[in-house]
């Protein structure tokens, strides 16, 4: 609790004491200063806030609606309820800030991940701690087990694994070897390392996302907005609801020739105006949505606004770009199928040997796949021949290795297979050796993915892809998908999105997915713009809408359910805090209600609210779906 | 230009009338108040001195809502 809370709280207690004092003793003063006592230890700040408020030309809050009831309540010669009003009042005034505090600072220390410091080595050798914004790029800095990575950097020497929970919600370490770039706010778990800065602080991946996560809440969705409208007009609106409430009757009363019962209505209008308080909707909406944004960072979902988690939602077309989104972006061997008389392991071999000299990803993918280092001194006379493919001399004997055209001038005929990918024929002196198949793996999640997302409501999946239609024919095929758009430039891509944009239902929204590479512009077209593996990618956190941190496409779908659980905790307080006051607006103005259930009405309808509200903050459930 | 401030206010619905009442003053484009965050975004017009801009901000302030705060102006 704060000091200010203490001091409530303090005050609180005193009144009640001396009201419940006041209760058993009796004394020879009248009730009225009594009683005044209590009622200005407890509310005098609220007194002093409406006066305020009235002489501002502002005077339709919640201090100006508490002043006037129980003033009111005063003048009726109910004292007693007077003071009891304002001392509940003010605690659950307490109870709401000390709540709300603290689900404010749980969720703020989930998504913080801020480094206080970096070690730099002095040059006795000690260790000196700083302040990681003073640490220029090229520094080396020292990361002992259980810190955090301050800044991105590349590992000089050590070796440790990292965990990357707190940017990624992946609780598998990752291993990292001098050599290797470390992002910061990972944590180191083993062993010590020795790191030379690549960014400074400001621009590495820790402050990039702390700034995202921050701003996040300063984007707000339509629901927040609507309370936020809504509560302007409705304040002043019961304001003089309850001034007709305190007129009205007694007036129609006199005209019927009848007792105007001027106290009954005053006292009922009071009730109202207790009853009326907007502060439960306009806490917990917001708070709902803070939550959401926390329970999905933990996950490694960002989300940069609450507009966004809003219109997540309601995604009902999604369009993949291929390479790196569903695919992992990586050409591997996929398959080598060698002739008659050839092994598959010489196949390899010989390959990787006619094409060691090239640059070209087939090459390295090649050599990836053998493993062992191949010895350049065995390969002469290699040329490459754009758009056919390789030729040279492996150990003495004469290889081709290339696509269907080059076998075919050397009077080969070959067919290509079925599957996607890239094929690399091999022809050893002018005999055909074999095949080996080059393809763009799949991710593990893919397909569960596209399947997640069907039944999360998404109703067309479109992939998009620059390969060619077999490929993308293949890949759709093993994904699941049945829209897909094949042999497309980055243009291409942006016209395509437009057309679906053009074409999809009202009040629909089309995700975008990508991993941030060449797609920027189609990000940003779409209504929702969502990047992947957006670690240390610039470009990819500045154009997107919903960042995952990690390459994991089947975040989508549970990014979705997160939204669609805010969402329906949203609804859930708004329809039962607008309910409950409606009802007891109702029991008050007919003089079924007194000022307690005004209180309830107004305090324990917030607080539930908020305790609502703070589910969204946990995803454990709808993680293990 | 945009600047972020510090805030202290305590309630939800004051922070939403520190936003109105911010958005008003001139020289200011837009404001935004964040609750969860105690936070306030404010962008300025062009060639507005953002100190000045923001006393008139936090006066606005003051007024709509007594007990609030704006750090680091």
């Amino acid at each position: 609790m704060s000091k200010k809370q203490k001091r409530t709280l303090a005050r609180i207690l005193a009144a009640a004491v001396l009201v419940i004092l006041l209760q058993l003793v009796a004394l020879p003063l009248p009730g009225w200063l009594l009683y005044l006592v209590p009622y200005l230890i407890v509310g005098g700040d609220i007194l002093r806030k409406a006066a305020l408020g009235v002489r501002n030309r502002q005077p339709f809050d919640e201090c100006f609606l508490m002043a006037v009831a129980t003033v009111g309540a005063f003048a009726l010669g109910e004292y007693m309820e007077g003071c009891a009003v304002m001392i509940f009042y003010q605690v659950g005034e307490l109870f709401q800030s000390v709540a709300v505090g603290k689900s404010r600072r749980s969720i703020a220390a989930l998504m913080d991940i801020r480094p206080d410091y970096a070690n730099i080595r002095r040059e006795d050798g000690s260790l000196e701690q700083v302040d990681p914004d003073e640490v220029e790029v090229g520094t080396l800095i020292l990361v002992q087990p259980g810190e955090r990575v301050p800044i991105d950097g590349e590992v000089v020497s050590g070796r440790s694994s990292l965990n990357t929970a707190a940017l990624t919600g992946e609780s598998l370490p990752r291993d990292v070897a001098p050599g290797d770039t470390v992002i910061s706010g990972c944590v180191n778990l083993s062993g010590l390392l020795e790191v030379r800065t690549t960014r400074p602080f400001g621009e590495s991946t820790v402050a990039k996302i702390l700034d995202l996560v921050e701003n996040s809440s300063m984007k707000k969705s339509r629901s927040e907005n609507f309370i936020t409208r809504f509560a302007r007009v409705y304040t002043p609106a019961v304001c003089f609801g309850a001034l007709a409430l305190a007129l009205l009757p007694p007036l129609a009363l006199l005209l019927l020739g009848k007792e105007p019962l001027f106290g009954q209505w005053v006292y009922r209008a009071l009730t109202f105006l207790v009853i009326s308080c907007p502060c439960a909707l306009v806490i917990s909406i917001p708070l709902s949505f803070f939550g959401g944004i926390g329970g999905a960072s933990a996950c490694g979902i960002l989300v940069k606004g609450s507009t966004y988690l809003e219109e997540l939602a309601r995604c009902g077309v999604v369009v993949f770009d291929k390479t790196g989104t569903l695919t992992r972006g990586v050409f591997e061997v996929a398959e080598i199928c060698p002739a008659e008389g050839t092994t598959r392991e010489t196949l390899l071999e010989t390959a990787a040997l006619a094409e060691s000299y090239s640059k070209h990803p087939i090459s390295q993918s090649l050599k990836t796949a053998c493993g062992s280092p191949l010895d350049p001194a065995r390969v002469t006379n290699a040329e490459e021949e754009g758009g056919y493919g390789v030729t040279a001399r492996v150990d003495g004997r004469q290889v081709a290795a290339g696509n269907a055209r080059l076998m075919a001038r050397l009077g080969l005929t070959v067919t290509d297979p079925e599957q996607p990918g890239t094929v690399v024929h091999l022809a050893v002196d002018g005999r055909y050796a074999g095949y080996i198949r080059i393809a763009d793996a799949l991710k593990p999640g893919s397909a569960a993915a596209i399947a997640a997302l069907s039944k999360a409501g998404v109703r067309r999946s479109v992939m998009l892809t620059g390969d060619s239609e077999t490929t993308a024919k293949a890949v759709a095929a093993q994904l699941g998908i049945t829209e897909y758009h094949a042999g497309l430039l980055p243009g291409d891509k942006v016209d395509w999105v437009e057309k679906l944009l053009a074409e999809k239902r009202p009040r629909e929204n089309l995700a975008f997915v990508g991993d941030g590479i060449n797609d920027a512009p189609v990000l940003s077209r779409a209504d929702l713009g969502i990047a992947m593996g957006a670690l240390g990618s610039d470009a990819a956190i500045e154009a997107a809408d919903v960042v995952l941190m990690d390459d994991d496409p089947a975040k989508i779908a549970l990014a979705m359910r997160i939204s669609r659980r805010t969402l329906g905790i949203v609804y859930q307080n708004i329809v039962f805090a607008l309910g409950i006051k409606a009802l007891c607006l109702i029991l008050g103005a007919l003089g079924l209600a007194g000022m307690w259930l005004a209180i309830f009405a107004d305090v324990g309808v917030m607080v539930l609210a908020v305790l609502n509200a703070t589910r969204a903050l946990y995803t454990k459930d709808l993680r293990a779906d | 230009m945009k600047k972020t401030y510090k805030i202290e206010v305590d309630c939800a619905n004051c922070a939403a009338k520190m936003e109105r009442a911010a958005a008003a003053v001139p020289g200011v484009v837009s404001a935004t108040v964040s609750f969860m965050t105690q936070k306030m975004c404010v962008e300025f017009a062009e060639g507005e001195p953002p100190k000045t801009v923001m006393q008139n901000v936090l006066a606005a302030c003051k007024k709509v809502e007594s007990d609030c705060e704006i750090f680091g102006i």
